[in-house]
């Protein structure tokens, strides 16, 4: 704030090269400049970011109602070429500033306008206290977020909704320049926080300065009061003083803007997508399937890779609902022009992000109405929210409720059309005309939550936590998905690079009551039983168990692993209870002792059997890998022939 | 303390290798590429048994005055070769296993990155940090 000085006489000479435009600009002017911009940018950055501009422009009160205020920002911006520039500089701010201070004192806004004296431009209720906000950089990076990601998606949305199959995760800036025509669906993407530097351009600045104001103001119910006044949707002040409120207590306990964060509406629309590739939410999307998608993000590959290292955490090829969240977010992220971490941010961590799942999980239903909305028509959004202005959270929820099971139907109705892949953005958009109707409540319902994370937190304390699938350490690395396609899918097996250690580590899986077996068979246990309960435990039901994996290892890795891991679970205990009454004496121990000797060999002679197979299955692999590489040669020579040829 | 790690494909073109920042690396380079006949002789010594009977870490290739050289290969022929500095003693045979057991699980955790193809360099992060803590301290 009190960097005024400093800035004084860079201003002056930048604003006169601007627009080639001399601009005298007195000494309080300047001061006053040079402290709005340091206020509006971060020392080390030379631009000042959009967000706190567009803020500073709300709070700049200019007269004109609301749905038309747009109007005359655009042509502040335009005015001193931040439009064309992208930025703001600082010779633009100050010449964005003078319009401002001429548009308040009624003048026209026009270069001419500024050449007057003026008086300084009034800012209604900025508080120095708002550069704590920008202090730290990661909260601005925060803020450089979520709209990016609100406005993608919501352009993509658009996009479909537009009939356009143009791919969703289409580059930040070709949305951005679209869609002027209804400035206010910026306004209504349901975040609560700034947006980004990363997106040049007018539009962005609409659709800040809502979000914006929610989460700078902190402080003041009265300024909020203000604020409310001059809103483009005409939200009543108790409503803004509320949502400020609610705004300060969740930067208070936590960092909103963290980028690396994942709202809920983001966590939606991920969980959407993930029910796209796999509809139970318990199970994993294989590594093939996961490459299919994130590539449509157009991303590099060495990216990719590097984001799937970064998310698989338990690194077995295949994504869990929580590492697909975070896979996702990263993509998205790194769309947005976020520079990928070395590490997993701590919030992308999967037991960071099933805690948070868990409200996905169990309320899977309320989610289609979450996120079908979003993509709806702008006015219906606008009006919902109106209708919602002065509402109470608890009564929200239970209306909201009862949309959500009424989307709900709606919503499975239509998923069930679409599930392939490449559709996987369009069935959004079917969804979202049939969500339209049911939209209203939703809609700033899933707005309201997202910006506040005392309601998550109550929501999250509220539900009971379902267990997370989470693979068990000792198969990790033998994986399951691998075997999987090798059995079904010879060629893509190939693909998967080495195959999976010796057969000794396959039965164990699915035959993971055989704890007890000595140690002939070679089965590493993945529950600990009591030796007693393996005396107990009858041998035919071994057997039976034991033929199982071998014969069909592949159905088993099918099944969800939490399926697999219980059924085994399940088998055993219901071994033990039964046999449990009837094996009590020791006299038949001799006799069991024999048997199970029996049972061993059988169970041997079948573990060789499967190793066998899996023996000539690998070196049949072998044999397509060697001849892949002869056909890859192959194709590479032709190229090399080919090449000079084109190269002309 | 490894002087120099590579990964050798099964066609012997090198998938991945680093060495220690010195004037010399080509001498590194060198060194693995004619340790690779060793490594087809050890492998060849075996004969035709099964390929479970086979023990993946090779021991030692050879050794030379400044250094020694460690093979290991995987089963699906894929080697790590490993320089490391001969004055360093303190260097058990456990130990340069337990080095090669990490580099195969890293080299394994790149496997199931479904980006990664077989066969490709490795510019994996997560590998690169693993293999400078292993040329920065014994592990």
């Amino acid at each position: 704030m009190e960097q005024g000085p400093a800035g004084a006489s860079g201003p002056a000479a930048a604003a006169a090269g601007a627009g080639g435009l001399l601009l005298p600009l007195s000494e309080t002017e300047q001061q006053r400049y040079s402290e709005l911009f340091s206020r509006c940018c971060p020392p080390p950055e030379a631009a000042a970011g959009g967000s706190s501009v567009g803020e500073l422009f709300r709070a700049s009160q200019l007269p004109p109602d609301t749905l038309h205020q747009w109007k005359n920002n655009p042509q502040i911006t335009e005015v001193c070429g931040a439009k064309r520039m992208g930025y703001f500089g600082p010779a633009q701010f100050y010449i964005a500033l003078k319009l401002i201070a001429a548009a308040q004192s009624g003048f026209p806004v026009r270069i001419e306008s500024i050449k007057n004296e003026l008086p300084l431009p009034r800012f209604m209720a900025l508080k120095n206290d708002t550069e704590v906000r920008y202090g730290t950089p990661a909260e601005f990076h925060g803020v450089k977020f979520q709209v990016p990601h609100a406005t993608l998606e919501k352009n993509s949305y658009k996009r479909t909704d537009e009939g356009d199959k143009q791919e969703p995760k289409s580059p930040p800036m070709s949305p951005i320049c679209s869609p002027p025509a209804s400035p206010s669906t910026y306004q209504r993407i349901p975040l609560s926080y700034g947006y980004g530097k990363a997106r040049s351009g007018l539009e962005q600045q609409h659709g800040a300065p809502y979000e914006v104001r929610h989460s700078t103001h902190q402080q003041d119910g009265p300024s909020s009061g203000n604020y409310g006044a001059k809103s483009a949707l005409a939200c009543s002040t108790p409503n803004r003083s509320l949502s400020v409120e609610r705004e300060q207590q969740d930067s208070s306990t936590q960092y909103p803007d963290d980028p690396w964060r994942i709202t809920e509406e983001q966590r939606d629309y991920y969980i959407n997508q993930f029910r796209s590739l796999q509809p139970d939410l318990n199970a994993f999307i294989s590594g093939s399937v996961a490459k299919n998608f994130f590539t449509k993000s157009k991303l590099p590959i060495p990216e990719l890779s590097h984001i799937w290292e970064l998310s698989d955490v338990d690194c077995d090829g295949a994504l869990t609902l929580a590492e697909f969240c975070a896979a996702f977010h990263l993509v998205v992220a790194r769309k947005n022009g976020y520079q990928l971490p070395e590490t997993l941010p701590e919030t992308l961590l999967p037991e960071y992000l099933q805690a948070a799942c868990l409200k996905p999980m169990r309320d899977c239903a309320l989610f289609d109405s979450y996120s079908e909305p979003l993509p709806s028509s702008q006015q219906t959004r606008d009006l919902g929210r109106t209708e919602k202005s002065s509402a109470e959270e608890v009564p929200d929820n239970s209306a909201l409720i009862q949309e959500g099971k009424k989307d709900d139907k709606q919503a499975l109705k239509v998923s069930t059309t679409l599930k392939t892949i490449p559709k996987e953005f369009q069935h959004l958009t079917v969804k979202a005309a049939a969500q339209e109707p049911n939209a209203l409540r939703a809609r700033p319902r899933s707005r309201s939550y997202s910006s506040t994370s005392i309601e998550d937190a109550m929501k999250k304390g509220e539900e009971p936590p379902t267990p997370p699938p989470r693979p068990q350490k000792s198969h990790s690395r033998a994986s399951s998905l691998d075997l999987n396609k090798i059995f079904q899918q010879n060629t893509q097996a190939v693909r998967s690079g080495w195959l999976p250690p010796p057969p000794p580590a396959l039965p164990p899986r699915p035959s993971v009551s055989q704890t007890e077996q000595p140690s002939e068979v070679e089965l590493h246990p993945q529950m600990n039983k009591p030796p007693s309960q393996a005396e107990e435990n009858s041998s035919a039901k071994k057997e039976v168990v034991l033929a199982q994996p071998p014969s069909k290892p592949a159905r088993r890795k099918l099944r969800t692993e939490g399926q697999g891991l219980e059924t085994p679970e399940l088998s055993p205990t219901i071994n033990v209870t039964s046999s449990l009454p009837a094996v009590k004496p020791h006299l038949p121990v001799q006799k069991q002792s024999s048997k199970q000797k029996r049972a061993i060999q059988t169970a041997i002679r079948k573990n060789k059997e499967a190793n066998a197979v899996l023996a000539r299955l690998n070196s049949e692999l072998q044999q397509q890998l060697k001849e892949v590489h002869k056909e890859r040669i192959a194709l590479e020579t032709q190229l090399e022939q080919l090449r000079p040829v084109t190269v002309l | 303390m490894a002087v120099c790690i590579a990964v050798i494909a099964k066609e012997n073109y090198p998938l991945y290798i680093r060495s220690v920042p010195t004037e010399n690396e080509l001498k590194f380079h060198y060194t693995v590429h004619t340790s690779l006949d060793v490594v087809d002789e050890k492998i060849s010594a075996m004969g035709k048994a099964l390929v479970d009977q086979r023990e993946l870490y090779l021991g030692l290739l050879y050794p030379t005055e400044d250094y020694k050289v460690y093979g290991y290969v995987t089963n699906s022929k894929v080697k790590f070769v490993m320089v490391v500095d001969s004055s360093n003693t303190a260097l058990r045979d456990n130990e340069i296993r337990s080095m090669f057991r990490k580099l195969h699980n890293s080299y394994t955790d790149i496997m199931c990155n479904p980006f990664y193809n077989p066969g490709d360099r490795i510019h994996s992060r997560a590998f690169d940090t693993m293999v400078n803590s292993m040329m920065m301290q014994v592990c």
